[in-house]
């Protein structure tokens, strides 16, 4: 089998997905509109409620939903052969995620552009929109300690990639004050930017850094994690216009700019995939293919994370209804896209089933470092850069992915811990200096505390991170079944992935409870523990809601008839 | 006539105008996403610049109300604005009645 195979195979049952079932689900469950005024012209204010060219739209929500997440999951879920997370990825953003990112816009759309936290209150529960609230936060805090500890392993591992990582700060900082203090046009920052980023690549390879083995007795690892928080602190607190905005711009650029590349370079050397379909030898201590390879994909098939951005912003700004087929089901579709690529440079980026087996030599080992060996490879062959700076190349690229991801939701965290304040009465909470500091010290009780001192304990909080993402998911999918009873629809198109992403998160919270009390992981046995009550709450929720519309349908069919 | 004449004239133009459409949706792509906060960081900076226009009248003392005091007149409608937008129905200064 050849890496061009899996990705014509993958890339085409994707877009069939978008051809035939989206169409399906756009014309006959969702029943969109194309007359309908959405909030973007009944509310349009010219901030949050712009009507935006779509293709400009689904740009956006492409970039803000993909990350390092889909391309880490993917990596880590290939120790049980590609087949399954082949198969999960493809058929997961078919009927799951594209059909979960497209809803959440519809549903946001048709109630006046909320978010789905809010419909979760509305349509289903106030009680529910509290486990809403929690399941968020739980998944901020793990995002960010894991994503912590993924980015000072690459930055270990990859001392050449330290000088380009943090000159994308410097160039986003220049872009920031270029654009809003001199007004200056975007397309010549872009691409001179562009330009440097990718110069200094050489001047890292040429200055490669790496941190003191012992500094106050913590080793490179907690060193980096320490400043990566203190930075993310300082970050989150900037000017959006200053760091946020112009970094997220470009890691945008640069997600489609490593997309292309990756595509192109897997088509042109076209490399044999070495990684076993099946892998029936897995290390000792993997935990079972069912139901963990479904939260270890994550965001690979499917996210709850979408649904916030999709009803968060996306769905304030869409143009037309029907454009929330191409925005929200090919947004995902683009995620799918990535995860596809994580997937072929893990399998096909080595050159022998022992230098594979060598890598995935134990459970959490594959990961963002396997993606890079095995997608610089591909790199090098298909295009003739020299195997290093591809490496390094891919390393800046997936920690650019990761920090950005990290500085948002550490202001996200910091937002929920001022709200919080304002909620109970805590005013200290509800300054920003101090709701920074509980955020990051949160993320570092995590980040240490799961890992000990060494603070690399980020890929034992990663199939918990899965749990909790899936969760909220299967929160939005509750929404959406929930909205389709209401209407008299066919629910099962959303309710059936619902079952599946909670009863997977459910079972797979229970496997690792047992794995994470015998090996003494008591901080994480009491986020399983919170994940589990969660889950079980939001079964219950769903099926009162759904009960209650069905009841309500029946009695008001029942008088109608009479 | 230029030194490229006609025929690199057009595809100066042409060129021109793709380089526009480009900024256009990269600016676009830029801005969308950040409409709201950047329309906060706005409206912060510039009630800070209000109260030090109107510090004076607030007893708080100012030595550059010499040259603040002809911005009031101009300030005044969003004076207005930012009183409502407090909570306040009126103005809460004496000497300044908006409304």
């Amino acid at each position: 089998m050849t890496a061009a195979v899996l990705v014509i195979v993958g890339l085409g049952a994707m877009l069939l997905g978008y051809r035939f079932y989206s169409k399906f689900i756009a014309e006959k469950i969702y029943r969109l509109d194309p007359g309908f005024r959405t909030p973007a012209h009944a509310m349009r204010d010219d901030v949050d409620y712009v009507p935006t060219n779509r293709i400009v739209l689904w740009g956006h929500h492409f970039t803000a939903v993909a990350g390092a997440a889909p391309i880490v999951g993917p990596a880590v879920a290939v120790i049980w052969g590609w087949g399954p997370a082949f198969l999960w990825v493809v058929l997961g953003t078919i009927f799951f995620s594209g059909v979960h990112d497209f809803g959440a816009i519809w549903a946001s759309v048709r109630n006046r552009g909320q978010s789905i936290g809010a419909l979760t209150g509305d349509v289903v529960s106030q009680r529910s929109r509290v486990v809403f609230m929690v399941v968020i936060f739980l998944l901020l805090l793990m995002v960010n300690a894991v994503f912590a500890v993924i980015m000072a392993t690459e930055l270990m591992g990859t001392p050449s990639s330290v000088i380009p990582v943090w000159s994308a700060i410097a160039v986003a900082l220049v872009i920031g004050v270029l654009i809003y203090k001199m007004g200056v046009g975007i397309l010549w920052p872009t691409v001179v930017g562009t330009i440097v980023l990718y110069a200094v690549i050489y001047l890292g390879e040429i200055v490669p850094i790496t941190l003191p083995e012992s500094f106050l007795g913590l080793g490179p690892g907690p060193q980096w994690i320490l400043i990566l928080f203190a930075y993310a602190a300082v970050a989150s607190m900037l000017p959006v216009w200053l760091l946020l905005q112009p970094r997220d711009y470009i890691n945008g650029i640069q997600l489609f700019i490593g997309l292309g590349l990756m595509f192109g370079t897997v088509l042109v050397a076209n490399p044999t995939v070495v990684a076993p379909m099946l892998n029936t030898d897995v290390p000792a201590g993997t935990p079972p293919i069912f139901p963990l390879l479904f939260v270890t994909v994550a965001c690979g098939a499917i996210s709850g994370f979408h649904g916030l951005v999709g009803s968060g912003t996306t769905s304030k700004q869409l143009n037309k209804e029907t454009d929330a087929r191409f925005v929200g089901y090919l947004g995902s579709l683009g995620e799918g896209s990535l995860a596809l690529v994580s997937i072929i440079a893990v399998s096909a980026g080595f050159a022998s089933l022992a230098e594979w087996q060598g890598t995935y030599s134990a459970f959490g080992q594959g990961g963002l470092g396997a993606f890079v060996a095995g997608g610089s490879r591909i790199i090098s062959d298909g295009s003739g850069l020299p195997l290093a700076f591809s490496a390094t190349l891919l390393t800046v690229m997936a920690v650019l992915f990761a920090g950005t991801t990290m500085d948002a939701s550490v202001r996200l965290q910091r937002y929920i811990v001022q709200e919080w304040g304002a909620l109970y009465r805590i005013p200290l909470l509800t300054n920003g200096y101090v709701a920074t500091g509980v955020a990051v010290a949160a993320c570092l009780v995590l980040a240490f505390g799961a890992g000990g001192a060494s603070g690399t304990g980020g890929m034992r909080i990663w199939p918990l991170f899965g749990t909790s993402n899936q969760l909220l998911a299967g929160l939005t999918l509750m929404v959406l079944s929930t909205m389709l009873v209401k209407l008299g629809r066919p629910s099962r198109y959303t309710l059936v992935p619902m079952i599946f992403v909670t009863g997977t998160a459910f079972l797979s919270a229970l496997q690792q409870l047992w794995s994470l009390f015998v090996t003494g992981q008591y901080l994480l046995v009491v986020l399983d523990v919170l994940i589990i009550v969660a889950a079980v709450l939001v079964m219950l929720e769903a099926a009162g809601a759904l009960m209650r519309e069905r009841r309500a349908r029946a009695a008001s069919a029942a008088t109608a008839v009479s | 006539m230029s030194p490229t004449g006609p025929r690199g004239d057009r595809l100066l133009a042409v060129i021109g105008r793709w380089a526009r459409t480009a900024g256009d949706l990269l600016s676009e792509y830029y801005q969308a996403p950040y409409r709201r906060a950047v329309a906060q960081a706005r409206r912060d900076q510039d009630d800070l610049f209000m109260i030090l226009v109107f510090s004076d009248l607030m007893g708080v003392p100012n030595p550059a109300t010499y040259f603040t005091l002809e911005l009031q007149p101009v300030l005044l409608e969003r004076f207005h604005e930012w009183h409502t937008r407090m909570g306040m129905a009126h103005s809460p200064l004496e000497g300044l009645k908006c409304c």
